[in-house]
């Protein structure tokens, strides 16, 4: 019971937060309501027994990567978006797109509901559970992945570090 | 086990008690602060209030509510209302996992002293300890002021940084717990060594995580020698400069707020928490963990002050270069070690 209205709140918190987001034209609103969606995801992951992953995802996309966004937004000033011609169709497309997209995914959710059912709580979501899986079982998948997360961060550096050519650098005046 | 009544009277007795606890703490750590430094600078600090200024805190907090609260005309408005609110809040709220001793039975209720024991605790304490950079951040940003604007991004620049290598100086401790609750961290540090030196995880081959954790938490809360965000020389006041009575507190509360979380923290995970030694009658040996506990916090709460008054602050860029060029790999390397050494143990 509790259990049921707190994942309305929150699944409706996190819905509004992410329309809020496409709605908003300040760039630093829709960071805010990104924040929210993180926020309230992470609240369902708890309902649904992942408290590793819920804390996760508050520390590293909440605490961490969405402060390099508002950082970002800050550093840059960015005011408000104006409308463009793109935009505008995107808004007239996009809004059918998206509510046909949402009848089709909640019909086929109706039509396979009741399969079968898992208790909440059932699926492991502890720490312990997380890095048996991670460091034992799929070892070699997350050493990948952490390479591929280092080839990246080098990609950046490279791309930041390439020095300016000569042609583009503006001339200091004699 | 508790009915759900009782267990939400308990809950709502203890909360009301912890924010109570942790307001007064926070404004005598200020007062200790002007004391104490008042007393390094050879200086009084307060005195005309009260007996040795004990009353000053009051005083501060009425001329706070009272003095008139300007809003500038250029901040955008629901950001410059909200920031100050998003420091305290979240200051506030990770106070609530924080243990100050053993379980206690008050009439026939047995309940631990904490508001809700989590067996996730820390995480939840780091998650909700990172959400309050945005107070600082948006309070920046919101002002729309340059010198709030720096102290904004200085300060988010520098709690991401420092955030990282404070996370890796835990996780050696988390190592030798083998748990992420902090009532375990503590119990996991009782006894000692030949008899005197006691058990705790600063004796006992995390010497190195602590002094990562003090530099970092030095630094997460802003406070001397890593205060570039309100560097008074440079920036006027910093992310604050624009805020003025009850707002300007709240940030001034959300500081001291995180300076008492992270003192907590440093006696729970090196400090033994509320392990000591236990003696006298049954009534006391119920009241010496909290006593000891809150001994320790005083303690790493002096250190701060202390610190203040003596070192000088550092330069923004050899600020990020000790974050990222030392306390970072001497934290990467601690957890390789302790790690390598459990692993052998086992």
């Amino acid at each position: 019971m509790l259990h049921l209205a707190l994942f309305t709140i929150f699944g409706a918190v996190a819905v509004a937060g992410a329309v809020n987001l496409l709605v908003q034209r300040h760039p630093i609103n829709s960071a805010l309501s990104l924040i929210a969606v993180m926020a309230s995801l992470s609240v369902e992951y708890l309902l649904l027994g992942a408290e590793f992953v819920a804390a996760v995802q508050v520390i590293v996309y909440a605490g961490a990567i969405m402060v390099l966004f508002v950082f970002v937004i800050m550093l840059l000033n960015a005011g408000e978006e104006e409308l463009t011609r793109g935009s505008r169709v995107a808004i007239l497309v996009g809004i059918p797109g998206v509510l046909i997209g949402a009848v089709l995914i909640a019909w086929t959710l109706v039509q396979h509901s009741g399969t079968g059912e898992v208790a909440i709580g059932a699926l492991p979501g502890r720490p312990e559970t997380i890095g048996w899986l991670l460091f034992h079982d799929f070892l070699l998948p997350f050493e990948v992945t952490s390479i591929l997360v280092l080839i990246a961060i080098m990609g950046a550096v490279v791309l930041a570090g390439r020095p300016v050519p000569t042609s583009q650098q503006p001339r200091k005046e004699a | 086990m508790l009915s759900i009544t009782t267990f939400v009277i308990v809950s709502i007795i203890k909360s009301v008690i912890a924010i109570l606890l942790l307001l007064t703490a926070v404004a005598y750590t200020v007062w200790l602060e002007r004391k104490v430094v008042g007393h390094i600078q050879n200086r009084w600090g307060p005195t005309r209030v009260g007996p040795f200024g004990l009353l000053q805190p009051l005083a501060d907090g009425l001329k706070f509510i009272l003095k008139e609260d300007l809003t500038p005309p250029h901040v955008y408005k629901p950001l410059y209302i909200a920031a100050p609110m998003i420091a305290v809040i979240f200051a506030i709220t990770s106070i609530s996992l924080i243990p100050i001793g053993n379980w206690v039975s008050i009439a026939g209720i047995h309940t631990p002293l904490e508001i809700t024991d989590v067996n996730i605790g820390l995480l939840i304490i780091l998650g909700i300890t990172s959400m309050g950079v945005y107070g600082v951040a948006l309070a920046g940003w919101s002002s729309n002021s340059k010198y709030s604007l720096l102290g904004g991004l200085r300060a988010s620049a520098q709690m991401v940084s420092y955030e990282i290598s404070l996370g890796l100086s835990l996780v050696g401790v988390l190592i030798m717990a083998g748990s992420f609750s902090l009532r375990t961290i503590v119990d996991a540090q009782g006894g000692t060594f030949w008899g005197f030196i006691p058990r705790w995880n600063v004796f006992h081959g995390q010497e190195v995580a602590f002094f990562v954790y003090l530099m970092s938490a030095f630094a997460e809360t802003n406070r001397v020698p890593f205060d570039l965000p309100e560097a008074e020389t440079e920036l006027v006041a910093g992310y604050h400069t624009e805020y003025s009575a009850m707002k300007f507190a709240m940030f001034f509360m959300a500081e001291y707020a995180n300076m008492i979380t992270v003192a907590c923290l440093a006696t729970l995970l090196f400090l033994g928490g509320w392990h000591g030694p236990l003696f006298g009658p049954p009534l006391l040996q119920g009241i010496l963990p909290v006593f000891w506990f809150v001994l320790k916090v005083f303690c790493f709460l002096f250190l701060y002050i202390w610190v203040r008054g003596t070192l000088p602050r550092f330069r923004y860029d050899q600020l990020m270069a000790f974050a990222w060029k030392f306390l970072f790999p001497l934290a990467v390397a601690n957890l390789a070690i302790t790690g390598l050494i459990v692993a052998l143990r086992s």
